[in-house]
């Protein structure tokens, strides 16, 4: 009898941290944070219901305005410059090249390093003096402007780089496991067709890999919207405040301003922006399974 | 010779020429798809480069000379003041005191996060349990939010059991983030394994904790070693945790760099910066550059965080 129950509770109690760290963690936390988010909070938590107070206070403050719009120009930046090199890239790799590893090695080590690390890094090597682009000035080659980091206008392109060469190669894995996956009678066919490789590419391999862009978009844009430690190594969200972003907007104001209602408004907007991409990507996914299952009933 | 011998032979020396022109295409695109992928290769290594011949520098060339010449004289005393005596604007201990915090965050709490999603993965991939899958929702879209999120909720939490500001406030923070994403690796490894291995076992009798501990188990070596590459590389580079919840005292080593680098009025030291980071950076890149595969498996796995 003692043995039956042990047994059957045995299950719970191996379970119960994760359980734990879902409704209390997680889901606790979530709930906590959106109702603060209605409250009055300052430095401390209040628990009297003020409505939308914190977020038209929010909306009205320059630097959430300032750190929000950065947010979607980095993403934007960031998520079309990767997929377009990771693209190629994969499909060079794709080519049956000798030393493979070698490159995608390559390629994937910035992922393998802490954000501290490469915003420290590119701090350096886009110096104003010794950096990079004063290289490239110095032999005549001068569309970069050195003074990068301290232009308000131009910053935010050295945490755009700073990301790309940080993640760059975590999308040629993603798209290079999908060209893998690639009939390969379709490229047979080709051949024999005569069709000309790079006319494959654009009109029917690249609309396969649909999926994967979707794939790697999302992580990048989960990506952009945690960025933090990257921005506080490289720029430390200045000049000025021309490179804040939300997290940074939402560190300071838990842990400086004392000002957690406005801090936990900040957390419920990045929230809903994360839904919403959260869905629209499960529907774009959805939608290319249902055509691709529509494809294979109709043949 | 008839006229058909000498179509023939024009046909002949047009698919050869054809052929030629085919091939020699061919190697070009070669030659050019290896010239991209060398050129891009080189753009990624050259950080690193960059980074490597700074470190060894004095500040006097690196002054005067280009930031790509390798250093005229080799001088390690910028190693030895990063590793034990630069200063963050408080101390002036190195990153050392920082790595060896790091050492003591890591390994339990990776400990605890194996043991931890060993444990769920399995209860998600193989028991009955109520809501499992409504709490399986749950932790994969708590990993989907920044982590700025959970501090401060999880923060009153420590200060209710008075454990805020202690090194079990980072272990317990690091499992908090990092189990979720194991128990979906191990998750996945089990439903992929043959039903009959399980179903064999339960006739025998086994039970709940038996299953895992007797025949389970010991088939998971490879995808645990994917999961502790994983969870060493995300807790090592992590910021965050160390910053908010283990006061000065267990700052790990990223924080520790970021304090040394940006504390700097003036002129920045350049050179020990760069050993700084290096240093910061040389356990995971040398987990990745040993572990290869392993590492990009559990990358896709866990792409979502860090």
């Amino acid at each position: 009898m003692l043995d039956r129950a042990i047994t059957r509770t045995t299950p719970y109690i191996a379970m119960l941290p994760a359980y734990a760290a879902a409704f209390v963690g997680y889901l606790g936390s979530i709930g906590w944070m959106i109702y603060i988010s209605f409250t009055a909070s300052k430095s401390l938590p209040k628990y009297e219901l003020v409505g939308t107070y914190q977020y038209e206070r929010l909306f009205q403050t320059t630097r959430w305005l300032i750190s929000l719009e950065n947010m979607f120009l980095i993403a934007v930046g960031v998520i079309a410059l990767t997929l377009a090199l990771g693209t190629l890239l994969a499909i060079a790799l794709d080519q049956h090249v000798s030393g493979e590893s070698v490159f995608r090695t390559i390629f994937l080590y910035p992922y393998a390093m802490s954000l501290v690390v490469t915003g420290i890094a590119w701090q350096w090597l886009l110096n104003p003096q010794h950096g990079l682009a004063a290289i490239l000035e110095g032999i005549g080659l001068d569309f970069f402007d050195s003074n990068i980091l301290n232009r308000p206008d131009l910053a935010l392109w050295a945490i755009v780089i700073a990301c790309v060469w940080q993640g760059a190669g975590l999308t040629v894995v993603i798209i290079l496991s999908a060209l893998r996956s690639v009939d390969n009678d379709l490229w047979r066919i080709a051949k024999v067709e005569g069709i000309p490789a790079w006319r494959m590419y654009v009109s029917v391999v690249l609309p396969m890999l649909r999926p994967a862009f979707y794939t790697a978009s999302f992580l990048m844009l989960l990506g952009v919207v945690s960025l933090y430690e990257l921005v506080l190594a490289l720029t430390g969200g200045g000049p000025g405040i021309s490179t804040e972003v939300p997290t940074k907007f939402i560190m300071d104001y838990l842990f400086q301003r004392g000002n957690i209602g406005l801090a936990a408004a900040a957390c419920v907007t990045l929230l809903a922006i994360i839904a919403v991409c959260g869905l629209v990507f499960l529907m774009l996914r959805n939608r290319v399974a249902l055509n691709r299952g529509l494809d294979r009933s109709a043949s | 010779m008839t006229t058909d011998d000498t179509a023939e032979l024009a046909g002949a020396s047009i698919a050869a020429h054809t052929k030629s022109t085919r091939l020699r295409r061919r190697a070009v695109a070669k030659a050019i798809t290896y010239a991209f992928l060398t050129l891009w290769a080189a753009a990624f290594l050259l950080p690193l480069y960059v980074m490597l011949v700074t470190s060894f520098k004095s500040m006097d060339e690196i002054r005067g000379g280009s930031m790509l010449a390798l250093p005229q004289v080799f001088d390690p005393s910028p190693w030895v003041i990063a590793w034990s005596s630069a200063c963050t604007g408080i101390e002036c201990g190195g990153v050392r005191v920082g790595f060896w915090n790091s050492v003591v965050t890591v390994v339990p709490a990776v400990a605890g996060t194996l043991a931890l999603g060993l444990v769920s993965g399995y209860g998600f991939a193989l028991s009955r349990l109520a809501l499992r899958k409504v709490v399986f929702i749950a932790l994969m879209f708590g990993t989907f939010l920044p982590w700025q999120f959970f501090v401060f909720p999880l923060g009153r939490i420590y200060s209710a059991v008075g454990i805020y500001g202690s090194l079990w406030a980072i272990w317990i923070t690091h499992i908090f983030f990092c189990m979720p994403i194991t128990a979906l690796l191990f998750k996945n490894y089990f439903e992929s394994l043959p039903a009959e291995i399980i179903k064999a076992a339960r006739v025998d009798g086994a039970g709940f904790l038996q299953l895992l501990w007797y025949v389970l188990l010991p088939m998971s070596g490879p995808i645990a070693a994917v999961a502790a590459i994983l969870n060493v590389t995300l807790i090592w580079n992590n910021f965050l945790v160390g910053l908010v919840f283990g006061g000065r005292e267990w700052f790990p080593m990223t924080v520790q760099l970021n304090n040394i680098v940006n504390s700097q009025l003036g002129e920045k030291a350049y050179n020990v910066n760069m050993a700084a980071t290096i240093l910061t950076a040389a356990v995971p890149l040398a987990i990745y550059f040993f572990s290869g595969r392993w590492f990009i498996r559990g990358i896709s796995a866990g792409a979502v965080k860090g």
